[in-house]
């Protein structure tokens, strides 16, 4: 075994490593920190701003897990370094719900219809279909199954998180019509 | 993907800068040259980074260069700009109405997600065998704009794609743009391919291009093919198609000639023989397509 | 028992910290901690002749690295073989790092600890190991050939040899009026959950205590494991399972090499990790260093009469255990047990080989042998019906077990070393039913309208029967606490099967509470210390009839107490709500929150319930305040023990469409009967159904593990091994039977594995019957159905008789007419 001391124990950068200050707009709240540049998103989300709604189950793109709202469309946030967001809008799935705690439409939709099991790929489902929704508010069968077929999950085989989509649909259309 | 062995899920150290200006980022490339690479969607680039099959020393990022994203309609090409992502071509009518072939290949590329940050010049700069927008280039006939600090020059496709992954891009030159012409006249296009899950790269796949003479018998016809050789191959089927209707007897011709041109290869995925045989499928299904298109384009 | 929640298609309490982002899965804790990495062979078998980890300890922000050299103690012995059986002759599990020789890609070599993952994947990425490569053994015709050994003092790699029989098969087929013999395969795959495991432990210096939270299916088993190996008394370790995202067995597995190197290092680096340290598992070494499963060779030979009743049947199986064999044979032994499904099989033989090869270690995955079972019965039962040109529903049907005959023992020795008694099912209600949902009649017409137009389709069904709920016990504790609200602790894990719901809905109604004041907490040693954990579709058994007990003695307690202050008999009081009260006279109650105020007699009033507590305030002064034969508090607990497993079943119809020039197998319509007994939440067990269809039809249709010869795993990532998407997986359609097991208070049976487990044999069956030959191997990929095509054109693989009445098996001997219903003993019908 090799042991060193170290005497600047708390999680940075290491010397000679380039780091970089950035600000990192999540869910409306801008955060100044610097990071190193090599940085995943993910890993900053998770692990410098300690928010850690963001899942990763591959770090390379496939799964969906990690999936954010950048500028509101959908993207991986394990295939962005942290450093070339700066300043941009980021939607997590700590964001979703109300001030008040109240559930967005889609969280709500996903409880209805048991969409979750473990809950592992559960935020990037729903900021897929948060997304999804917006542009394709009345959506086909066909059309909610496509749109969740870039993100993986081991547990529920898809039905209800279809079902889930589409209950989403409606529900945000009643709520539209309150509104 | 396969083949290299991952060793971690975390990138090596790069340097890293992130110019504001085009001319700020051909300089940077001019200095840093043979070590860099370029960041753009990253949706390529960021997986070798992480899984460290990739570690170049600096990663110039041009995310921030304005001017990039445009897509243009001009001098007969749909010129797409080196930001521009996939979403925003697949979704751009201007372009899916001079070129139809870009839509109808776009919808394949990944998945959505992966779209909205990938770009169009990422993915032919990237030079995977099976990727669909290299094809496309090939069978359009289409060029890359690329450029250093001291000007630029403009790559036909024919000459673009030397191997997989590896492009006429020199060391510190910035592909700018690319330019696919756009449809002439009675003209019907079709993507086609296999994968194996939504969103995967293509077992093989197919971009046709068919033109139609007034009498509709066709006047050329061409298909780009991937996932069959190391680069996205174009075939030209002008010499069994040309003056035809094109019945179901001339298609098979025509997918036995496209299969000569190809050369399947196995890996986990697939057999050779396979691939070949899907290859002939394919073919003759992405040319019935493009010809219902072209016939569809003829009766508007 | 039918009251308010049991049975209810209760919202899961678990989904609104789950879908706001408050769950807190092992890689959200321990933000400060140092971050471990580990340096695996990239060879599958080599001696490690030198390591230099000099230019890895320069690298900034490192703190340790260790290689086998440095562990002390029992963390230089072997990891522990936690299933021993005397069939396992020659079990061999790992060091938590190499000693000397790695046995398969993935291994860990050298542990790096750093200040981030990111320096210390730099660190790891510096140590430089030589190896010096030994002849790899990939595959069950290499093991079996034993050219090259696993295992130098295991020549022939076997690690085991298991037969077991019932009745004489040789005399049985022997006598039989047909035989036939199946060569059938299927290969690896893996639970893949989507959270990979991964561990953080703290030492707790001043405490001279460790506390180990673990991506787990067995807390209580971690906790005991780690303690054995750092040589710490129990008590001072404390084991937790936060939220886990998803299991599917691969996580029952313990203790990882990780999980004891992680809080050894935390104990040792105590001064330089005061926040613990941290290993959470990458995709990629989930792929070539967790477990996998499926991996077997079997061969039948089937004896039946001309109705298609089994006379004999001798099954011999390969089963590839990887490079050890920490969780012993169960895999191999429920394949074999489990085989026999809803049938009688006359005579039996089932003589198993496990198998050393230099791959990734196989423990159970979702079925847990199961699947490879009920591929090599339901094929079977598929080639009998197709030789007598009889139904194949039909052939299941003579050969049910009868509701009548239920219990039934198999004359076997299950997974848990009780017999194989199967407690309860009704099988032709089951199949009926299916046959209806399907629509198994009207296919034919069907088949023939879709030929009209050119497509390729076919049916087919598959059967079978689980054990779950396997012993020893599980245990509950239920407290309601003066508040009110009800704390219910179990000792075995969550991995997203619901389980603070479905506990909180038995707790809520045997206690009378709402639902929603119960809080169920599991998997966390501090809460409950004894426990077994969650695998074999057991929690719901187990747990919810501890619980259940549990609550009962709750309910006994509090009506006891209420009934002193109401002076009333207990038996007449009843619990509404959280309220006792007297039946028939409301008005005269006593809540719940205040009983448990009673319960507890107090000197000290540190709030308002405290002050009604006091042992001023209450009692008669004559007696003790706490009985002789009570304890403070309205609490309890309690375990269930059964004497054996309770069965589920049920039975999978497929309809298949295969494309004619790409070959590309489309599932369009997945039917499933299932009969677990009386449902707590069908909510969540269709959800379970769902979640296995859909690791039947990946497992049938998508995944595998690709080795090549050098045993390098070719698809270790998500890009290459193919999970589906939604786009790939059916609509599954499900009806239910609940048939009640006698075996437990609730009657309930396990549901957690079921869907996955015909997956593959019920598709086979369905891809058959599209294509008009055999298909013996699973997975199959489109290009792997394109090439048995050709090989069927060329005649060397045997047609269907149904469909090619006219071709006969290239195998059969000349002369034999498969119209010809002959006897046809003396020369077997031998198939690939
Ligand atoms: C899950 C998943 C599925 C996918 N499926 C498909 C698929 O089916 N089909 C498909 O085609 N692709 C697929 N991709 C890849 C995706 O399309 C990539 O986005 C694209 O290939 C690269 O574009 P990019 O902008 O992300 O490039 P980057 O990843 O940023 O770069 C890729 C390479 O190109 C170079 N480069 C990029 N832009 C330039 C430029 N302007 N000048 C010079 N060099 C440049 C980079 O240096 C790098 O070497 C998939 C990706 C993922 C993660
Ligand atoms: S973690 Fe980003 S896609 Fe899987
Ligand atoms: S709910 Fe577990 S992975 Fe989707």
């Amino acid at each position: 075994m090799r042991a060193q001391a170290d005497d600047g124990l708390p999680a940075g950068p290491a010397a000679g490593e380039q780091t970089r200050e950035v600000t990192l707009r999540v869910n409306g709240v801008g955060h100044r920190l610097r990071l190193p540049v090599r940085r995943l998103l993910s890993d900053a989300l998770r692990h410098d701003l300690e928010r850690t709604g963001t899942h990763v189950g591959c770090e390379h793109g496939v799964c969906g897990a990690c999936t954010v709202l950048l500028e509101g469309r959908p993207v991986r946030s394990c295939l962005i370094l942290a450093v070339s967001v700066d300043g941009q809008d980021i939607t997590t799935v700590e964001g979703l719900a109300a001030p008040d705690g109240g559930l967005h439409p889609v969280q709500q939709a996903f409880r209805e219809r048991h969409g979750l099991q473990c809950g592992f790929c559960t935020p990037g489902f729903l900021l897929t279909t948060v997304a999804f929704l917006r542009e394709t508010p009345q959506p086909s069968e066909e059309q909610a199954r496509e749109a969740i077929s870039g993100n993986l999950c081991r547990c529920t085989g898809y039905q209800n998180i279809l079902a889930s989509v589409l209950r989403a649909a409606e529900l945000s259309a009643g709520r539209e019509e309150q509104a | 993907m396969s083949g290299g062995r991952i060793t971690a899920l975390k990138p090596a150290p790069f340097g890293y800068s992130a110019p504001a200006s085009l001319a700020e980022a051909l300089a940077v490339l001019a200095e840093v040259g043979e070590h860099a690479k370029v960041l753009a969607g990253g949706q390529s680039l960021l997986p070798l980074l992480s899984m460290r099959l990739a570690a170049p020393r600096h990663l110039v990022d041009i995310n921030r260069v304005p001017g990039l994203d445009r897509v243009e309609i001009v001098d007969g090409s749909v010129r797409v700009g080196a930001l521009v992502r996939h979403t925003d071509l697949e979704r751009h009518e201007g372009a899916a109405a001079a070129q139809p072939l870009l839509r109808q290949a776009l919808r394949l590329v990944g998945h959505p997600t992966i779209r909205n940050r990938g770009t169009c010049v990422g993915s032919i700069a990237h030079a995977d065998p099976a990727a669909e927008l290299p094809g496309v280039l090939v069978v359009l006939g289409g060029r890359v704009e690329a450029s250093t600090a001291w000007g630029s020059r403009q790559v036909p496709a024919a000459e673009f794609f030397l191997s997989p992954l590896e492009t006429a891009l020199r060391p510190g030159e910035l592909a700018t743009s690319v330019s696919f012409p756009v449809a002439g006249p009675r003209t019907g296009t079709a993507f086609v391919e296999l994968s194996r899950r939504r969103g995967d790269y293509a077992l093989v796949g197919v971009a046709a291009v068919v033109e139609l003479a007034p009498d509709t018998s066709i006047s050329s016809a061409r298909v780009g093919l991937v996932s069959v050789g190391p680069t996205p191959l174009l075939v030209d089927l002008s010499e069994v198609l040309v003056g035809r209707p094109g019945g179901a007897r001339e298609l098979a011709a025509a997918a036995a000639l496209a299969l000569e041109h190809a050369e399947p290869e196995a890996d986990i995925h697939a057999s050779a023989q396979y691939r070949a045989r899907l290859v002939e499928v394919l073919t003759t299904r992405a040319l019935a397509q493009a010809l219902a298109n072209a016939s569809h384009e003829e009766a508007a | 028992m039918s009251t308010a929640m049991f049975g209810a298609p209760v919202r899961r309490h678990e989904d609104a910290r789950l879908l706001t982002g408050a769950g807190r899965y092992l890689d959200d804790l321990g933000h400060r901690a140092l971050a471990a990495a580990f340096v695996r062979s990239p060879h599958a078998h080599a001696r490690v002749s030198d390591i230099d980890v000099t230019a890895a300890a320069e690298v900034d922000g490192v703190v340790a690295i260790f290689t086998y050299e440095d562990l002390t103690g029992r963390m230089a012995e072997p990891l522990p073989l936690l299933i021993p059986h005397p069939a396992l002759h020659a079990p061999r599990t790992a060091y938590p790092l190499a000693r000397g020789e790695v046995n398969h890609v993935g291994e860990p070599v050298v542990m790096v600890v750093a200040r981030d993952r990111y320096l210390a994947e730099d660190a790891a990425a510096r140590v430089v190991v030589s190896y010096d490569p030994l002849p790899a053994v990939v595959g069950l015709p290499a093991a079996r050939s034993a050219r090259h050994a696993v295992h130098p003092d295991v020549p022939d790699n076997v690690a085991a040899h298991l037969v077991q029989a019932v009745g004489e098969v040789d005399t049985a087929i022997a006598a039989a009026p047909h035989v036939l013999e199946l060569d059938l395969e299927i290969e690896r795959s893996a639970s893949t959950p989507l959270e990979g495991k991964g561990v953080y432990a703290r030492w707790n210096s001043d405490e001279g205590s460790l506390r180990v939270y673990t991506s787990t299916q067995a807390s209580t088993s971690v906790r005991a494991a780690v303690a054995a190996k750092l040589g710490l008394p129990l008590v001072k370790v404390d084991c937790i399972a936060p939220d886990v995202g998803g299991g599917f067995g691969v996580k029952i597995v313990h203790p990882w090499p990780e999980e004891v190197l992680v809080a050894w290092a935390a104990q040792r680096l105590a001064a330089l990790a005061p926040e613990g340290i941290k290993w959470t598992e990458d995709r990629w070494e989930h792929f070539v260093s967790s477990a996998h499963e499926r991996g077997q060779l079997q061969h039948v030979r089937v004896g039946f009469d001309s109705d298609g009743r089994l006379l004999g049947l001798d099954v011999t199986i390969w089963h590839d255990n990887g490079a050890y064999t920490p969780y012993g044979i169960i895999v191999p032994i429920i394949t074999s047990t489990q085989l026999l499904g809803p049938y009688k099989p006359g005579a039996y033989r089932c003589e198993f080989f496990s198998l050393y090869t230099n791959t990734v270690i196989v423990t159970p995955y979702r079925g847990a042998g199961r699947p490879q079972g009920v591929f090599a019965m339901e094929r079977t039962m598929d080639a009998i019906a197709d030789h007598l040109g009889l139904d194949r529903a039909e052939v299941r049907a003579v050969n049910f077990i009868a509701a009548e005959e239920m219990p039934y023992d198999q004359g076997l020795i299950f997974q848990d070393g009780r017999p194989l008694i199967y407690d309860s099912g009704d099988f032709a209600a089951t199949l009926d039913k299916l046959k209806a949902l399907v629509g198994w009649s009207d296919f034919q017409a069907y088949r023939e309208q879709a030929r009209a137009a050119g497509r390729r389709v076919g049916i087919g069904l598959a059967c079978y029967v689980e054990g779950t709920g396997v012993g020893p016990y599980e245990g509950g504790h239920v407290q309601v606490e003066t508040s009110g609200k009800v704390m219910v602790a179990t000792g075995l894990t969550s991995q997203g099967q619901g389980h603070q719901t479905v506990l909180a809905q038995i707790v809520a109604d045997e206690l009378g509470v709402d639902f929603d004041d119960v809080e169920v907490t599991t998997g966390d040693t501090r809460r409950f210390g004894y426990a077994v954990g969650t695998f074999a579709s057991r929690a719901a058994v187990m747990s919810g009839n501890a619980v259940a007990l549990a609550a009962r003695k709750v309910r006994q307690k509090a009506l006891r107490i209420a009934g002193e202050a109401l002076e009333a008999d207990p038996s007449d009081l009843e619990i509404v709500s959280g309220v006792v009260r007297v039946k028939g006279a409301p008005a005269s109650a006593i809540p719940l929150s205040t009983v448990a105020v009673l319960s507890n007699p107090l000197r000290y009033a540190f709030d308002e319930a405290a002050k009604a507590a006091t042992q001023f305030a209450v009692g008669d002064t004559s007696k003790p305040p706490v009985a002789e034969d009570d304890e403070p508090g309205l609490e309890a607990r309690d375990f269930y023990s059964p004497t054996q497993s309770t069965f589920a079943n049920g039975m999978h119809a497929v309809i298949v469409e295969t494309d004619p020039d790409t070959a590309e197998v489309r599932v369009l319509r997945y039917c499933v009967v299932h009969d677990c007994g009386p449902l707590i939440n069908p909510m969540i067990v269709e959800g379970q159904v769902h979640g296995g269809v859909a690791q039947g039809v990946a497992g049938a249709l998508y995944e595998r593990m690709v080795y090549d010869d050098a045993g390098q795993l070719l698809n270790a990532s998500f890009m290459d091994f193919l999970m589906p998407y939604a786009s790939e997986i059916p609509t599954v359609e499900i009806d239910h039977l609940e048939t009640p097991s006698p075996l437990n208070p609730l009657g309930i049976k396990g549901a957690g594995e079921a869907g996955v487990i015909p997956g593959s044999a019920v598709i086979a069956s369905a891809i058959e019957d599209a294509e008009g030959f055999v298909i013996r191997r699973m997975p199959i990929s489109p290009s792997e159905l394109f090439e048995l095509r050709a090989s069927y054109a060329a005649g060397r693989v045997p047609g269907l008789r149904r469909t090619s009445g006219e071709r006969t098996d290239p195998r059969t001997r000349p002369g034999h007419s498969p119209d010809n219903d002959s006897p046809d003993n003396d020369s077997p019908d031998k198939e690939t």
